[in-house]
């Protein structure tokens, strides 16, 4: 007892040295990522400017933590699953403006990811395709599309794969039927992969690089099976500047994001099996990614995140009836 | 008559196996998970989870909150109870309800509460930007969710003991001249330290292992806003079986010494306790 | 005029406690618990009634409800035997037992919920011998049921104890005496005693499980419409952005503990008319 408050009390007084705090708000999957860049950047800053940058992170579902980061979570940066969740609070509160993708290379994604299947070794149901999961013998797991932006992603992503071929009747009903197969609607990409490390489900829709540690954690007892179609997840990131004025970060925030788009970041980057913006890099670790024909959002929504969220997630959009009607 | 016999004691024995399996099933086993599952990888390593870096923030959170919430509640406690027992008044009863409250009202609901009286769109969320300080999604946010949850522990304790002791002394020490204070210091308190010991041990349990409330009004932040059971389920999430549960059993060895301290006290001073597992049976 | 309000005492500090005691309830519970209330009543009834009786909250409630009822009505059986078998039975390390009973008070929720996943999911002790025989537990009601037992467990039989303990035996043994078998003693003597205690546990541990979050999440699953509770939909609710949802579906979790308070105090003041004084 005594031996444990001495490390307290240390731990208080190492708090005191001249220190940087950020607050990264991010979503799910990230948390293996940005523990080792916060960590690199730390030790950039500390030697080439001597000031001891600390960076906490919170994690959770995207559309959760925009919410929080709204209700006033204090944000100096946010690095989310999708757009959508920054424009609103973009527009909701005007933390930060409303051009704020125009602010950094790439529409300010420094990565990017797509959606692939994660089996059980072997393949025991045999699954290949996105018309797989439609059958009435496989259990699909996926998130909530209403909190988690993976999970929207994921939706696109089956929406997309028939709708570019069929039109909005088809896909509504290929949807409805893969959703029919979801026993589990977790908060969050975390939530989900969990559910299907404990054994429930045949194939988990996944961001590709939670399916890779998901690999590693089971070391192997899983496999990827990349769809031959899916979509190019962004998930940006932004300064909320409002709140790192006023914490007087902005400097250091903006610093923390260009940092990203380094060499060494992109590198990290690619290492946790996201697929890096700076082409360079990732051609030289392209055989790592599986090939997947990627579309983009706007080819199918050319309204951008603004459509989509009016047609499928809003208050009785096509999500809500589908989940409806699927009783 | 013999036969009768038999079938008394194997119906005993029969009663007693059921009851005991049932125990060891759903109680002994589970505790015994946490450290089977703690200690599986090794007492290396489970030295190492408990002692990380996030893992020791989480634990000094923990009891920063609980520093200002025991105080609190055990001062409310002692006045409540005095309130309660030493005067007649009317609106008893539903105080008495209200002391109930936090046993009944999920802990989801006090979360949510704070969210929406704090939050920036809530009730008081513009007088709180205002004035610049962030309540929810804050320590100041977490010790209220936690009060809420755990205020009446306390007075809980207090009220059956100082009803069942009534009041003689203390107006015998009044008539004696004793002043209010010296009456609390010199009378009072010495007669129900037991139970205001139990009640402050309670509410530290209670207060250190809450979850709900906690969790609504926790912004997640690492190192920042999560205390000792949110971390339980932040390693859950990151596959970190072994480190949720090593600090899960933190978390039980808490609960085990409440547990040990209550058959001690109950040694003491068995009247006592006797009165206050009564109150819900009478 | 004060008369009526409080019979003034000779001891000092009315005023003090009196006002320590409403200023922290109000600040604490009150002044929180009523702009739930408030926040209700911005909007119309129409929109009341149908954020708190949606398809989903509906199914929620039967959930949570349902679920509850289950794991009070096995917390009441079993807690009545634990207590019986501790009070009359000489049992081996009785101490122990004792004790352990209010374990679940002791272990944080959260705990719980990790614990009882582990050991009821596929790689667990239990899981696995249930999964192998065809019988899923975690993700299904369930696994929901038995989170809510294990945490509502003491409720049971920490408020029959008592009771089975002052039982007098000179009515038992006037009643043997009178030549009555051991089944129709409980039947006419013990039973009924113990009955409104019984009851009280019972809703006790009935408004325990309905409430209960933290180790119920664990192992729901939280699939809309099939294992999601109650207490979850109000934070689902809150993660949509809904807050007016999430408050009515509040209001209406806590009228219904403010009722289960009510019918405990009823139950209590039907003990005391029942049994005569204690």
């Amino acid at each position: 007892m005594f031996i444990f408050c001495l490390i307290l009390f240390l731990s208080t007084l190492s708090a005191f040295s001249e220190t940087i705090e950020l607050l990264n708000v991010s979503y799910d999957p990230t948390r293996e990522l940005y523990k080792e860049i916060n960590k690199k950047f730390s030790e950039k800053w500390g030697k080439e400017y001597g000031i001891n940058v600390n960076i906490k992170m919170s994690h959770g579902g995207s559309g959760k933590q925009a919410r929080s980061v709204l209700e006033g979570l204090e944000a100096d940066v946010v690095s989310l699953a999708l757009a959508y969740d920054i424009d609103m609070i973009a527009k909701m509160r005007s933390l930060l403006p409303l051009d704020w993708q125009k602010k950094l290379p790439d529409n300010s994604c420094p990565y990017t990811s797509t959606i692939v299947f994660l089996v059980r070794k072997g393949n025991p149901k045999n699954i290949k395709s996105w018309d797989d999961l439609a059958r009435a013998d496989v259990e699909v797991i996926t998130p909530n599309p209403k909190t988690s932006g993976g999970a929207r992603w994921c939706y696109l992503a089956c929406w997309g794969y028939v709708y570019r071929k069929g039109g909005t009747e088809q896909a509504r009903e290929f949807v409805k039927k893969v959703y029919k197969n979801v026993p589990v609607l977790d908060t969050g990409a975390r939530g989900s992969t969990n559910t299907f490390l404990q054994g429930i489900g045949d194939v988990l829709l996944s961001w590709e690089n939670e399916a890779f540690l998901a690999m590693k954690e089971t070391q192997n007892a899983l496999e990827i099976v990349p769809p031959e179609v899916s979509i190019l997840a962004e998930p940006p990131v932004a300064v909320i500047e409002k709140y790192a004025e006023k914490h007087k970060t902005k400097e250091i925030a903006r610093a923390y994001l260009e940092f990203l788009y380094t060499d060494e970041a992109q590198e990290i980057i690619v290492k946790n099996h996201y697929r890096c913006s700076n082409p360079a890099i990732f051609e030289k670790y392209r055989s790592e990614f599986a090939s997947i024909k990627l579309f983009h959002l706007e080819e199918i929504y050319p309204g951008g995140w603004e459509e989509v969220h009016k047609i499928h997630f809003s208050d009785g959009g096509i999500f809500d009836q589908i989940m409806l009607e699927r009783k | 008559m013999k036969l009768k016999k038999i079938f008394m004691f194997s119906f005993r024995f029969i009663l007693v196996f059921i009851a005991l399996c049932f125990l060891v099933l759903f109680l002994v086993i589970p505790l015994f998970v946490v450290f089977y599952n703690a200690f599986s990888k090794g007492i290396g390593m489970y030295w190492g989870n408990i002692t990380r870096e996030e893992t020791i923030e989480a634990i000094f959170l923990t009891l920063k909150i609980l520093i200002v919430v025991l105080p609190l509640n055990t001062i409310f406690g002692i006045a409540c109870a005095w309130y309660i027992t030493k005067y007649k008044f009317r609106g008893k009863k539903l105080l008495l309800t209200f002391l109930d409250l936090p046993f009944t009202v999920s802990p989801v609901v006090a979360g949510t509460v704070f969210v929406l009286l704090f939050s920036v769109n809530g009730l008081l969320g513009g007088i709180v930007e205002k004035m610049n300080i962030q309540i929810i999604f804050a320590f100041p946010g977490m010790v209220l969710a936690t009060i809420f949850i755990t205020f009446p522990f306390v007075a809980r304790e207090l009220i059956p003991i100082m009803e069942e002791q009534g009041q003689e002394m203390e107006e015998a020490g009044r008539m004696l001249g004793a002043r209010t204070w010296q009456i609390l210091l010199k009378i009072t308190l010495p007669n129900i330290r037991w139970a205001l010991f139990y009640g402050m041990v309670l509410c530290s349990a209670r207060c250190v292992g809450e979850f709900g409330a906690v969790s609504v009004v926790s912004g997640h932040i690492r190192g920042k806003t999560i205390t000792i059971p949110l971390e339980v389920e932040i390693l859950y999430n990151e596959y970190n079986l072994v480190g949720a549960f090593g600090v899960a059993s933190l978390l039980c060895i808490i609960g085990l010494i409440s547990l040990i301290f209550r058959k001690w006290i109950e040694k003491r001073d068995p009247q006592n306790l006797y009165r206050q597992i009564h109150r819900y049976g009478d | 005029m004060k008369k009526i309000f409080y019979q003034k005492s000779i001891l000092p500090g009315y005023g003090l406690s009196l006002g320590i005691t409403w200023l922290y309830l109000s600040l604490i519970v009150l002044l929180p618990l009523s702009t739930l209330y408030i926040k209700v009543f911005t909007g119309s009834l129409d929109e009341f009634i149908s954020a708190v009786f949606s398809l989903r909250a509906l199914k929620a409630y039967e959930v949570s409800f349902g679920l509850s009822f289950v794991s009070a009505c096995i917390n009441s059986l079993f807690g009545f035997l634990v207590a019986w078998v501790i009070v009359r039975y000489k049992i081996p390390f009785k101490g122990f037992w004792d004790a352990l009973i209010d374990l679940p008070f002791a272990l944080p929720t959260a705990v719980a919920g990790i614990t009882l996943t582990w050991l009821y999911g596929p790689q667990g002790w239990i899981g696995s011998f249930l999964e192998a025989h065809g019988f899923k537990v975690v993700f299904t009601p369930i696994g929901i049921a038995i989170a809510m037992i294990f945490v509502s467990f003491p409720f049971a039989v920490r408020t029959i104890e008592p009771v089975l303990k002052d039982l007098d035996p000179e009515v038992e043994e006037s009643a043997r005496c009178l030549g009555a078998s051991r089944w129709k003693i409980f039947q006419k003597v013990i039973f009924p005693t113990i009955l409104p205690s019984l009851l009280t546990g019972f809703t006790l541990s009935f408004a325990r499980s309905m409430g209960e979050y933290g180790s119920v999440i664990f192992i729901a699953g939280n699939q809309p419409l099939k294992t999601e509770i109650a207490p979850l939909l109000i934070v689902m609710r809150l993660e949509e952005y809904d807050y007016y949802g999430s408050a009515s579906i509040s209001v209406f979790l806590l009228t219904v503990s403010f009722v289960l308070l009510l019918c405990l105090n009823f139950i209590q003041f039907w003990n005391r008319r029942y049994l005569g004084t204690i």
